[in-house]
């Protein structure tokens, strides 16, 4: 080690450029262990509710902030969703004169898609990087540490009052924008199509099964505990101070969309087959 | 003020004791085989240039982390292989001040303070007395509703050292906490730190790059007939706990202990690297 600050240590002077394979091999690993850690924070987050302490308190701001802060782009953008939708496939029905049947087009593809889909990625981009960057600046200024060494466990205190909220709420604000995109699709049916709007409410009641509805409202639970684990996980593994928090926000908006889209499919798949199988 | 834990009997077992600890991370070894050992009422004001293993010292000490070889035994409890379960309960007999405070900066003074009592359970009505005991001591009754981004950086850390001694821990961490700050303020801080070893007989372990902070430990009390800080030669009025006080020093040096000793020593010593901490 060197005897004066400015001299340079024998150490660093001889380190080495890594491989390829090196680079690639620490690559792997931690790509491993990163999803190994999620998958342990994951299931603490739900094991935690089986046993105190519980921290109710905090479930129910997280359920405001999260529900309630969520609630204006949510039916704002179910409003229209569910205008466009109507608008798109309405211009297809009217080449065949069957515009009747854009109530049903709609209900289902709200219910069973695009409620689910629209609700998880509008609330992991609300949500999912507020999380991220909340947790990550208590990680850097080492407020997690002191709750750890004040005896809290920061999964208990921090995320699983975050995943009940988010698995309470997201469904709930599904419902309403499933509610809303109809009522937005019933305007444009009766303005543009010149539907009535107790036909186009009829037809896009009647054509829902129970089926359907699971199928929203399990999307609606899966990607709720997708969106708020991953905005956790990133911002409990904050490295390189307020930049890294950064870093960390955008990571948990496009890894938390990107797992959402891809689960979907998946999910569908299941729905599908449950469908004909159960129920 | 009313004592709620017990001032620790001297002769007792050593409070902290380290035995070859080793740890690591991806750039490298931090600290090589350390050794030392803590007694009851005793302060060990530990020295070391930056990224030394100091704060790393504290963080094995209150199990944070955990040290990749040798023990770690803490109130003659082994920590260094507990489950974080059973570090969550040790940690409730520790009370840690990091260096910028780590304050909960969406709780208010208040709430900062109380929070291990909230953990605990401790009734609300015995709650607003102690913190406003613990508030007083570190004088700052009147900021207990304001927020920790009102209050200046000396405050933020006696208001962290307010919320350490909430419970009375037998042990205190102080992690660096007059780094960054005026000479006035480190002073009102050193003077805290004195007060609370004196009053309750806490065992300390400081992590400082100022020397003068453990001289000033080494060689003054608290009278609290006068209430002021008065000169070791003064001891007339001295408690039964500043007369069993002691004082002495750690220097760490690539990652291994450099000198370990009484203040006179390192006062009088001719070795070059101790000079620079004098200087």
């Amino acid at each position: 080690m060197a005897d004066t600050p400015l001299q340079v240590t024998g150490s660093r002077a001889r380190q080495e450029t890594p491989s390829v394979f090196e680079v690639l091999e620490g690559a792997t690993k931690r790509s491993v262990a990163a999803v190994q850690d999620y998958a342990e924070l994951s299931f603490r987050a739900v094991t935690n509710l089986a046993t105190g302490p519980h921290y109710f308190q905090d479930t129910l701001d997280q359920m405001d902030d999260i529900g309630v802060g969520s609630l204006p782009i949510i039916l704002l953008s179910g409003f229209f969703i569910g205008g466009v939708m109507v608008l798109q496939t309405g211009a297809q029905f009217v080449r065949f004169g069957q515009t009747s049947l854009t109530g049903d087009v709609v209900s289902l593809a709200l219910v069973r898609e695009l409620g689910p889909a629209i609700t998880g990625l509008l609330t992991a981009g609300r949500c999912s990087s507020g999380i991220a960057s909340e947790l990550g600046s208590m990680l850097v200024t080492e407020q997690v540490d002191a709750m750890r060494a004040m005896g809290t466990d920061p999964s208990r205190k921090l995320v699983t009052p975050r995943v009940l909220a988010t698995m309470l709420m997201v469904p709930l604000l599904t419902s309403l924008m499933v509610f809303v995109g109809l009522l937005g699709g019933c305007v444009a049916s009766v303005f543009s199509l010149q539907l009535s709007a107790v036909e186009f409410w009829k037809r896009a009641i009647k054509i829902l099964e129970f089926s359907d509805l699971m199928q929203g409202f399990m999307k609606a639970l899966a990607f709720a505990f997708i969106l708020l684990t991953v905005g956790c996980y990133k911002g409990l593994t904050v490295r390189g101070g307020t930049q890294g928090v950064g870093r960390a926000t955008t990571q948990s908006v496009v890894i938390s969309s990107v797992m959402i889209i891809v689960a979907d499919l998946f999910l569908t798949k299941i729905s599908l087959y449950l469908a004909n199988k159960v129920f | 003020m009313a004592v709620y834990g017990s001032i620790p009997q001297a002769g007792s077992p050593s409070a902290i004791q380290f035995r070859d600890v080793r740890i690591g991370f991806d750039e490298g070894d931090v600290l090589r085989g350390v050794s030392f050992c803590v007694q009851q009422r005793e302060t060990l004001v530990l020295l070391g240039e930056t990224g030394t293993g100091k704060t790393l010292t504290l963080k094995l000490c209150a199990g944070l982390l955990q040290p990749d070889g040798g023990s770690v035994e803490v109130l003659g409890q082994e920590i260094s292989g507990m489950s974080e379960e059973e570090l969550l309960k040790f940690r409730r007999q520790i009370g840690f001040v990091f260096q910028e405070g780590a304050l909960f900066d969406s709780l208010p003074v208040s709430e900062n303070v109380a929070y291990r009592l909230y953990e605990d359970h401790v009734p609300n009505k015995e709650i607003e007395p102690r913190v406003r005991e613990a508030l007083r001591f570190v004088e700052l009754e009147h900021t207990m509703n304001q927020l920790p981004s009102e209050l200046s950086g000396g405050m933020r850390r006696r208001a962290s050292i307010a919320r350490a001694l909430i419970n009375r821990p037998p042990i205190v961490l102080y992690d660096s906490p007059t780094a960054g700050l005026d000479p006035v303020t480190s002073q009102t801080i050193i003077t805290l730190i004195l007060r609370l070893r004196d009053a309750y007989g806490v065992t300390a372990l400081l992590a400082t790059h100022r020397l003068q902070d453990g001289f000033a430990l080494a060689n003054f009390h608290f009278d609290p007939y006068s209430k002021r800080v008065v000169p070791n030669s003064q001891n007339g009025n001295a408690t039964a706990a500043a007369r069993a006080a002691r004082t002495r020093f750690l220097v760490y040096r690539d990652g291994g202990v450099y000198f370990e000793g009484e203040p006179e020593e390192i006062a009088n010593s001719e070795d070059p690297y101790l000079k620079r901490f004098l200087v």
